[in-house]
């Protein structure tokens, strides 16, 4: 693999001006949350980057994380970036195949051992090795495999990253995700279905930069990008607070893009960058174009009830509940009055009356 | 995520079952038990003074002022903070909506996040007195406390949610949900009660006194 040129070099024979790289050094890291006295400090270290090499191993996914990353438009920054890693194997994106691509990561992993990164998206089937396979080996061998010689292991996707929906309830695969399996070296998860590229060109950033791994929140998740919930970045928060909402996804405050938690917005529950950085380039994201946050980037996000509906409404049928609680109360209650009833009537029944011929001499 | 499903799933309907069955039960047999039968004249008509009675026994007055201002200004304040909070946040009538159908116009966030601080102070001042104050100390059982905690609960674990103190916040939300059904298991079981029973009693009192045609 060309580990010749550096990044910097890179991008300029790509016509990219310095300017537009410092821009994007400095948005790094705004993104990143770092003061601007590091984006000399960023810039300097990321052209001076030697391409690393990454082994890109796609389980019981969709692609749809891949699709993500690489349909960003180019040519981004970021875009050339993710082009300029050493992208050693990947079934989606490499010509070759069979035992020549199973040859291509096994010489990456053997020329790069202990440096080179290992990308995941998809989860892992326990319940039968057969259920996913690649070139015969079963995909748990394969990460195995991969990660025993690895620098670090980054989760791109919430399959990845907390099993996603091969995970969803009833789990027909037994699928877990790489943290599950993977315990001896650093795993930082990129979540979303599918994850905003940005997060993950800022996540490679900082392995070039500092050569460190970022500030993880209690998934595992980069806190400088999974740190605020998109509630508390919401462009319609201020509508939540003044209580003006939309009731259908065509009426009168829909239009006025009132907040959408009424219809199901799962935004106060989820931690992602999608209010900061949004979509296509910074052109929109699902709450700015009229439809709540499915809260895809939080474990188990399939199985939180319906998308249409808030959070913390009960899951079960609770006015057959209540109906079935009134009935018992009834019953219960006039029970326990006939029973008290029957008491009293016993009690007065037994009651001796005394007159004062009762009494007797020995009262006075 | 398990949590909050279970909170949200069988902890839910446990603890609506418990809520229910146990007040109307109760209810039902307090009313059952009825009142004995006055052979005496009536003196005057019950009814008119029964509805009065609940309505002053409801409303401060200057003489309650001057005799119990700690307990008035107190117990005032943490029953509308409580139920501003309970009743008027969008996502408490939300909840309600979704599981019954009923709705009605909430608060701004705002306003229910201060009238939330107002109900928490006053409980913490109502236990400060509660303690401070020999007599009142005096008749306090460990139910008092049990009741303060369970009716705390909800309040400061709302505001921990709401204000992301607590994370991850499905944890949070968790735990406030956990807490509301305490509150609902303990409630028939415990003076909780008297938010259901308070104007029976009261209508009870007035209608007595109405009969003897005396002032209640």
């Amino acid at each position: 693999m060309a580990q010749s040129k550096t990044l910097g070099e890179r991008l300029q024979s790509h016509g990219v001006s310095r300017r537009g790289f410092l821009k994007f050094c400095a948005a790094t890291a705004s993104l990143m949350a770092l003061p601007p006295s590091m984006i000399p400090a960023i810039a300097a270290a990321l052209e001076k980057a030697r391409r690393p090499s990454v082994i890109w191993l796609s389980f019981q996914e969709c692609t749809g994380c891949t699709e993500s990353l690489t349909r960003s438009h180019t040519p981004t920054i970021e875009g050339l970036i993710f082009d300029h890693i050493s992208l050693d194997y990947h079934h989606t994106l490499q010509a070759a195949a069979g035992d020549a691509a199973e040859a291509a990561r096994k010489a990456a992993m053997q020329e790069n051992e202990g440096q080179y990164l290992v990308v995941v998206d998809g989860s892992i089937p326990l319940g039968n090795p057969g259920f996913s396979t690649i070139a015969g080996v079963s995909n748990v061998d394969m990460l195995k495999e991969t990660v025993a010689g690895a620098k670090a292991v980054i989760a791109v996707g919430t399959c990845a990253s907390f099993g996603g929906i091969p995970h969803a309830y009833p789990n027909p695969t037994g699928a877990v995700s790489v943290s599950d399996l993977v315990k001896d070296k650093p795993v930082i998860n990129v979540s979303g279905c599918p994850p905003v590229p940005v997060v993950i060109t800022g996540v490679l950033s900082q392995l070039l930069t500092f050569g460190t791994l970022p500030e993880l929140d209690h998934y595992g998740r980069p806190l400088a990008f999974f740190g605020q919930s998109i509630h508390d970045r919401c462009y319609r928060r201020p509508f939540y607070d003044k209580g003006l909402f939309a009731e259908t996804f065509d009426d009168e405050g829909a239009r006025k893009g009132w907040c959408l938690y009424r219809l199901g917005c799962k935004g106060p529950m989820t931690y992602n960058a999608c209010a900061t950085a949004k979509w296509n380039e910074g052109t929109s994201w699902p709450v700015e174009s009229g439809h709540g946050c499915l809260g895809c980037s939080e474990p188990d996000f399939w199985d939180a009830g319906s998308f249409y509906k808030s959070l913390s409404v009960p899951t079960g049928d609770v006015a057959r509940n209540a109906g079935y609680a009134v009935a018992a109360g009834v019953a219960l209650g006039a029970a326990a009055g006939a029973l008290n009833r029957a008491k009293r009537a016993g009690a007065i029944k037994r009651h001796e009356k005394v007159n004062v011929d009762d009494l007797g001499d020995d009262q006075g | 995520m398990d949590l909050l499903a279970w909170v949200r799933g069988p902890a839910f309907d446990a603890a609506l079952a418990i809520f229910i069955v146990g007040v109307i039960w109760r209810l039902i047999e307090l009313l059952m038990l009825g009142r004995g039968v006055s052979l005496a004249e009536p003196r005057g008509p019950e009814f008119p003074a029964g509805l009065r009675t609940i309505v002053l026994r409801s409303w401060p007055s200057a003489a309650k002022l001057k005799t119990g201002a700690t307990t008035l200004v107190l117990g005032y304040g943490f029953h509308i903070g409580f139920f501003v909070g309970l009743l008027l946040f969008v996502p408490h009538i939300e909840l309600v909506h979704a599981t019954f159908g009923l709705r009605w116009p909430g608060l701004p966030t705002p306003l229910v996040d201060a009238a939330t601080v107002v109900g928490i102070v006053a409980l913490l001042a109502a236990l400060a007195h509660r303690l401070s104050h020999p007599v009142i100390r005096f008749l306090s059982t460990s139910q008092d406390y049990l009741v303060w905690v369970a009716t705390l609960l909800p309040l400061v674990t709302g505001y921990l949610a709401f204000h992301r103190i607590v994370n991850p916040y499905p944890l949070a939300l968790s735990i406030h949900i956990l807490c509301v059904e305490l509150l609902m298991v303990i409630f028939p079981f415990t003076k909780l009660m008297h938010a259901f029973t308070l104007f029976i009693a009261r209508w009870y009192n007035g209608a007595i006194a109405g009969r003897r045609g005396v002032q209640s």
